[in-house]
C-alpha cells in the first residue's frame, strides 16, 4: 500500500495540450475515483500514473518514490481494464497466476495467493473455466483477481463496470467496494458514471478539459460544489440554474423574485446564476422561490418529478408522489435557503 | 363446425416457393457440382494414372483395366525420390517456421509500435508483393552465386524465408488484439518479446495456421527458383525431380503422377493438423461479453 502524488502533471499530444497541470495527493488506502465527461482527461491521467502514457511534464510519485521514468511493472500497480482485457487462451486459472509471472515467490506460496484471492473474489469453482464460459460480471473478477493477486501499492481501475447491464453494474460497485474495505489499497478508479463516483468513492475529483475542476467527499461535490460544472455533473437529475442578479446578500431572478441567501462570499451587484437540486425545492415550501406551470409530470413511485415553466426557463421540483399536481396547474416553487447555491456567472464559480 | 376464412398472412405462408427460387437453387447447386466436379477430377486422374500400366496411360478410363501398384514400388526404391521427398520437406517445414516467426515478428512491431517511418517500411514491404517471381529470380540467382549458396538447402530458402504477403497478413490480423492485452501484460512484468510470444501470438493462431498451409504448399510445390538454383539431382525438390522422369522422347506420366500422388500426402497431413486452429472469435472471448 502506498500514497499517491501528482504534482503540476501536464500531457500533450504534438502542440496540443489535453492535461493542464493537475496536483493532487491520494493518501494511502484512500479510494478515490475521477470523474468527468469523455475527453476530459480522466484516463489519461489514469494512464500516465500506470505508465501506458508519457507524461510531458510534472511529477508523479507512488509511496514518495517518483516513477515518472519507470516502466509500468517497476511501479507496483495493477490495473484492470473497461474491456477486461483477460487473455482468452488461458483458464481462469492462469490469467490470476498471470499476475505473478514475474514474482520471485515459490510455486506452493503462488498456489497459495491463487487460492486466496479466487476465494475472496467467490471463484474457486471456476478456476479451471475458459473467459468464454464465463458471464460478464465473472469475467470482471477474473480481471479484478489478476490485479489483486500481486497485491500491488496502487490498484488503477479504467471505468471498470461500463460494460455491464445496470444489475450487474450494481453489484459489482458493491463488490469493488467491499473488496477496498477488506484489503485495503489505494484505489485510483476512472468513470464517466456520477453515480459510480457517490457511492464508491472515499474522495471524488471532478475534471474537465484536463482541468480538476472540484476534489473532495462525495457529500462536498453534492453540497458544496465548486463551480456551475460541477453543480450540474453532480446529481440527477442535475442543479437547476436560475439566472438573477445579485445585490448585497439577494438574488433578484428574471421574473422579479428576491431570494435571500445566507453566506454569500463576495458580494456586490453582479450577474449570478442561483442553483437548486431539483431534491430541495417543492411545491408548497415555506421559502417560495419562483412561481410557474407543471408542463410535464414523471411518476416515481413515492415522489414525482415535476417539469415547471417559469420566467426563467424550464426547472425540474420533486412533488409528493400521492398527491402531484396537475399538468397545467400554477405551483409556486421553494426551497430551504441553506439549500440554495449562487455561482458567479463569469467565472461559474461558487459564491455561497 | 364453423368455417375461418384464411388470413392474409395465413396464405402467405401456405403459398408455395416461387418457381423461380426453385430454379435458382438448381442452378447454385449444379455450379457447385460443376465447381466440384472440376477440383476433383484432375486429383482422381492423377491417382487413376498412377494405378496405370505405361500402355494404358493415354486411355482416358477413369478406372485402370488392370490396376498396378508397380509404379508406387519404383518411385519409391528410386533412391532419387527419396532424397527428392527429404529435400521438400525440410525445405517447405524450415521455411514454413521460418515464415511464422519473422512474418509475424515484423507484422506485430507494424502494427503495435509507433516509430518514425513505420508506414514507409510497410509500403515498402507490400511494394515487393507487385515484382513478379520471374523478375527476382536473376537478382536471386547472382546472389547465391556470390555468396557461394548455388546448389544448397540455404539457396532454395532464403528467398522465401520472409514474405511480404505473410507480412501483410500477419499485421492484419494482430489489429484485432486489442492493445488492452498488450498493456495489460506489460504492467504485469513482462518484456515485448515475451508479450509477442505469450499474449499476441496465441491469439492470433487462426491467421498463423492459414499461414502455415499457404507457405507450406507454395514451398512444397514450388518449380521455377528450386530448377534454377540447384545442379545435382540429389538437391533436387519433388517437382523438379518429377519433371525429370522421363527423356525427349518419352514422359513417364504414371511414374510423374505416383510421385504427384505420393507428395501430396505431407500437404494433406499439414492441411488436417492446421486447418482445426482456422477458428474465428477467439480473440474476442476474453473481452466484454
Amino acid at each position: 500500500m502506498a500514497n499517491l502524488a501528482l504534482r503540476s502533471l501536464t500531457k500533450s499530444y504534438g502542440s496540443t495540450e489535453v492535461l493542464h497541470g493537475i496536483s493532487l495527493d491520494v493518501a494511502d488506502g484512500e479510494f478515490v475515483v475521477f470523474v468527468g465527461p469523455s475527453g476530459c482527461g480522466k484516463s489519461t491521467t489514469l494512464r500516465m500514473i500506470a505508465g501506458l502514457e508519457e507524461t510531458t511534464s510534472g511529477i508523479i510519485e507512488i509511496g514518495g518514490r517518483e516513477v515518472n521514468n519507470l516502466e509500468p511493472k517497476e511501479r507496483d500497480i495493477a490495473m484492470v481494464f473497461q474491456n477486461y482485457a483477460i487473455y482468452p487462451h488461458m483458464s481462469v486459472k492462469k490469467n490470476i497466476a498471470f499476475g505473478l509471472r514475474s514474482s520471485n515467490m515459490p510455486k506452493p506460496d503462488k498456489e497459495k495467493r491463487i487460492r486466496e484471492v479466487a476465494g475472496i473474489l467467490d471463484m474457486v469453482d471456476l478456476l479451471d473455466r475458459k473467459p468464454s464460459q464465463l458471464s460478464g460480471g465473472q469475467r470482471q473478477r477474473v480481471a479484478i483477481g489478476r490485479a489483486m493477486v500481486r497485491d500491488p501499492a496502487v490498484f488503477l481501475f479504467d471505468e471498470p463496470l461500463s460494460n455491464l447491464d445496470a444489475q450487474l453494474r450494481t453489484q459489482m460497485r458493491l463488490e469493488i467496494k467491499k473488496l477496498h474495505q477488506r484489503v485495503g489499497n489505494t484505489i485510483i478508479f476512472v468513470t464517466h458514471d456520477q453515480v459510480e463516483a457517490m457511492t464508491m468513492a472515499d474522495r471524488i475529483v471532478i475534471m474537465k478539459d484536463g482541468h480538476i475542476q472540484q476534489v473532495g467527499t462525495p457529500d462536498e461535490v453534492f453540497h458544496s460544489p465548486a463551480n456551475t460544472f460541477v453543480a450540474r455533473f453532480i446529481g440527477a437529475p442535475s442543479m437547476n440554474l436560475l439566472d438573477g442578479h445579485l445585490d448585497g446578500a439577494s438574488v433578484t431572478l428574471a421574473g422579479g423574485q428576491e431570494v435571500t441567501v445566507p453566506a454569500l462570499r463576495g458580494g456586490g451587484i453582479r450577474k449570478v446564476q442561483l442553483g437548486v437540486r431539483p431534491d430541495d425545492l417543492h411545491p408548497g415550501s415555506a421559502n417560495p422561490i419562483i412561481t410557474g406551470k407543471v408542463t410535464l409530470r414523471e411518476p416515481l413511485g413515492a415522489e414525482t418529478l415535476i417539469y415547471v415553466d417559469t420566467p426563467s426557463g424550464e426547472i425540474i421540483a420533486k412533488a409528493d408522489g400521492r398527491t402531484p399536481p396537475q399538468v397545467g396547474e400554477t405551483v409556486e416553487l421553494g426551497a430551504d435557503p441553506e439549500n440554495l447555491h449562487v455561482f458567479d456567472v463569469a467565472s461559474g464559480a461558487a459564491l455561497s | 363446425m364453423t368455417d375461418i376464412a384464411p388470413s392474409a398472412d395465413t396464405l402467405l405462408i401456405a403459398k408455395p416457393a416461387p418457381r423461380s427460387r426453385n430454379l435458382g437453387q438448381i442452378i447454385r447447386w449444379l455450379l457447385l457440382f460443376i465447381g466440384g466436379v472440376a477440383m476433383v477430377m484432375p486429383i482422381a486422374y492423377m491417382i487413376s494414372t498412377s494405378l496405370k500400366w505405361p500402355h494404358e496411360v493415354y486411355n482416358v478410363n477413369l478406372i485402370p483395366k488392370e490396376p498396378t501398384i508397380e509404379n508406387y514400388t519404383y518411385v519409391l526404391e528410386d533412391g532419387r525420390f527419396y532424397w527428392w521427398f527429404v529435400n521438400s520437406i525440410i525445405i517447405a517445414t524450415i521455411t514454413t517456421i521460418c515464415n511464422l516467426l519473422f512474418d509475424s515478428l515484423v507484422g506485430y512491431t507494424l502494427c503495435k509500435f509507433r516509430f518514425p517511418g513505420r508506414q514507409i517500411v510497410f509500403i515498402a514491404i507490400l511494394s515487393t508483393l507487385m515484382i513478379p517471381t520471374e523478375m527476382l529470380v536473376i537478382p536471386w540467382y547472382l546472389m547465391s552465386q556470390s555468396f557461394g549458396w548455388l546448389d544448397s538447402y540455404w539457396g532454395i530458402m532464403f528467398p522465401g524465408l520472409m514474405t511480404a504477403f505473410g507480412t501483410f497478413l500477419m499485421k492484419q490480423f494482430f489489429e484485432s488484439v486489442p492493445d488492452d492485452f498488450i498493456e495489460a501484460a506489460r504492467i504485469d512484468g513482462l518484456n515485448e518479446l515475451q508479450i509477442w510470444w505469450t499474449v499476441a501470438m496465441p491469439l492470433v493462431k487462426p491467421a498463423l495456421a492459414a499461414l502455415a498451409i499457404f507457405v507450406f504448399l507454395g514451398n512444397w510445390t514450388a518449380f521455377l527458383w528450386p530448377l534454377i538454383v540447384t545442379n545435382s539431382v540429389d538437391m533436387y525438390t519433388i517437382p523438379v525431380g518429377l519433371s525429370g522422369f522421363g527423356d525427349e522422347a518419352d514422359v513417364a506420366w504414371e511414374l510423374i503422377m505416383t510421385g504427384a500422388a505420393i507428395s501430396t500426402i505431407p500437404t494433406l497431413i499439414v492441411f488436417l493438423i492446421f486447418q482445426r486452429f482456422i477458428i474465428r472469435g477467439v480473440v474476442m472471448a476474453g473481452l466484454k461479453g
